[in-house]
């Protein structure tokens, strides 16, 4: 039957400095040389990582109230507004916003150079930003108009709060037509002139735990730097779709809903991104412990790239319409080579995901389980997984009910 | 007029055709080769320096327009802010000399000046601004 191990065994491993911490890409060549019996004896923990840019994400703040008090009706954090549709001086910035003045893509392809992902780094590297807010005035909050600057130690609360992070897996990004686009997924030269891809493959989380067994409401994560946790599915999330005989899903599928205290965090790991002609995002970073419970997650968490495969889609009209088309898959040691087959021709590859800061992830969650500054948060519930009946919905142009 | 630099790229077709020499020959300009490469694709790519009467200088690169080549005006040297550098990848599909390239199996993201035609294309494509232009020359940050 083999080793079985409890989230309390763990923590108290961690706690006596005891622990056996791999990356996910350690424990590939460990496998490979001792086998899974052996590995599943050993080793406690799997770490993983994954540093892209993640679209659904943003920030809350409490700003505190000045006097006499407002109730912000629209703020701006360095111009860049953020919702105020909740209490008095409680927003919510967006990663994706950007200032009224953006240029957007008047003038083809946008640069979309400053936008709130911008600010979020700003703010988590100590740099003093401008907060500008209006209300119409009550009885209660009658000011009207307030120009300041904060910095992250001035306001009540800052916390991080990504609706959907850490893809499971993902589309690889070419271009059929004869002109060049601008995309989500960078760049794309005519007629096959490249095609990107954007996942950590074998170090990814959600690559190494692909049903969700471990991960779920409640596990504590690296995220930006410092400590978050999975609150819930992120959004999207899509668990059914088709896997692999490993279990790995063959395309996009399950995500994640992060939060965690901006203030500890380091804007190493929070890095305001612009995609020439689409827009501006945050780039996050994300590294999910997975405990060893027993030889099954032994052979989840020693994925490799080889057996991992993605979707090829045309990114000029197949996903813009929806069509469903795929131009085949590959594998991301494929990917990875710097070249893959697609149609017949060969085509250069790029990752948007950078595979040495996931490394970098896994490695530094791994040294803080080591120290014992970090203990695994047992999910209180686990996440929908490919027997929930879970199906992603499109959205359907009605007359009036 | 005082020399010009500018950044000629040659799509596949062309890159074997002897154009600069009717640069030369049919619009009596000076031609200096700063940089010369062809990459992969079979692109070509020249940074040059071109000195001669100015209409003779819009006539000739208007036939080397003609004739399928991009030109762009050279903007001093890049340098790649290695402090900001995610090491994603983006600017490597980008980069027509070659310059930025992933180095494997480690996928670092190596700039390498000497490939680098000046064409300014990372510096757009760069989503967390990595890539600096140099204006003073030589010598700025390490690479
Ligand atoms: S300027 Fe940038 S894109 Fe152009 S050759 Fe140099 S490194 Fe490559
Ligand atoms: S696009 Fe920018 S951040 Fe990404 S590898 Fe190139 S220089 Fe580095």
């Amino acid at each position: 039957m083999g080793v079985k191990r409890t989230y309390a065994e763990i923590n108290e491993k961690i706690k006596s400095g005891k622990v056996v911490v791999v990356t996910a890409e350690e424990i590939i060549g460990m496998v490979k040389e001792k086998g899974i019996e052996k590995v599943a004896e050993e080793v406690d923990v799997v770490t993983t990582g994954t540093f892209g840019p993640m679209c659904s994400s943003g920030a809350f703040f409490n700003f505190g109230h000045p006097k006499p008090r407002i109730k912000m009706h629209r703020v701006w954090m360095n111009g860049v507004p953020a919702y105020t549709g909740i209490a008095a001086v409680d927003a919510y910035l967006g990663a994706t916003e950007l200032p009224d003045f953006d240029p957007l893509n008047s003038n083809y392809p946008g640069e979309f150079r400053y936008g709130g992902g911008h600010v979020i780094e700003d703010l988590v590297a100590g740099k003093a930003i401008k907060l500008e807010a209006t209300g119409y005035g009550t009885d209660c909050y009658p000011r009207k108009k307030i120009e300041t600057y904060i910095t992250l130690n001035d306001v009540n609360e800052a916390y991080l709060f990504n609706p959907r992070n850490a893809y499971q897996n993902y589309n690889v990004a070419v271009n059929l037509s004869e002109k060049i686009i601008y995309t989500y997924m960078g760049t794309l030269k005519p007629n096959l002139g490249n095609a990107h891809y954007c996942s950590a493959g074998q170090l990814s989380p959600l690559m190494n735990d692909p049903y969700y067994r471990t991960i779920g409401i409640g596990t504590r994560i690296f995220l930006g730097g410092g400590i978050g946790y999975v609150v819930w599915n992120g959004t999207q999330h899509s668990p059914c779709g088709p896997r692999g005989e490993n279990g790995v899903p063959l395309g996009g599928a399950g995500t994640l809903a992060v939060i965690g205290d901006l203030k500890q965090m380091n804007s190493q790991w929070l890095r305001g991104t612009s995609y020439l002609g689409y827009g501006s995002t945050l780039t996050v970073g994300v590294g999910v412990p997975i405990p060893i419970l027993d030889e099954d997650m032994v052979r989840f968490t020693s994925v490799k790239d080889e057996d991992i495969f993605a979707p090829i889609v045309d990114y000029s009209n197949d996903y813009p319409n929806g069509t469903g088309k795929t131009l085949g898959s590959v594998s991301y040691a494929q990917l990875k080579s710097g070249f893959i087959e697609v149609n017949g021709r060969e085509v250069p590859t790029a990752p948007l995901s950078s595979y040495v800061k996931a490394r970098e992830i896994a490695e530094t969650l791994k040294q803080w389980i080591m120290k014992g500054d970090f203990l695994l948060g047992e999910p209180v519930q686990t996440l929908p997984s490919a027997d929930s009946g879970v199906a992603l919905k499109g959205l359907q142009e009605k007359p009036a009910p | 007029m005082a020399p010009r630099k500018v950044v000629l790229r040659f799509p596949p077709q062309i890159v074997d055709k002897p154009l600069i020499y009717h640069l030369v020959k049919d619009y009596g300009l000076m031609i200096n080769v700063l940089k010369a490469n062809v990459n992969p694709y079979k692109e070509g790519f020249m940074v040059v320096e071109i000195s001669g009467e100015p209409h003779q200088y819009e006539q000739g690169l208007n036939f080397l327009r003609e004739r399928g080549v991009i030109i762009d005006q050279l903007s001093e040297n890049i340098v790649r802010n290695t402090d900001k550098c995610t090491h994603c990848g983006a600017c490597t599909s980008a980069c027509p000399s070659g310059a930025l390239y992933v180095s494997r199996p480690s996928m670092e993201v190596i700039f390498d000046e000497e490939k680098c035609v000046v064409c300014g294309v990372c510096l757009k494509t760069c989503p967390v601004k990595a890539i600096e232009v140099n204006f003073n020359g030589h010598g700025g940050r390490s690479i």
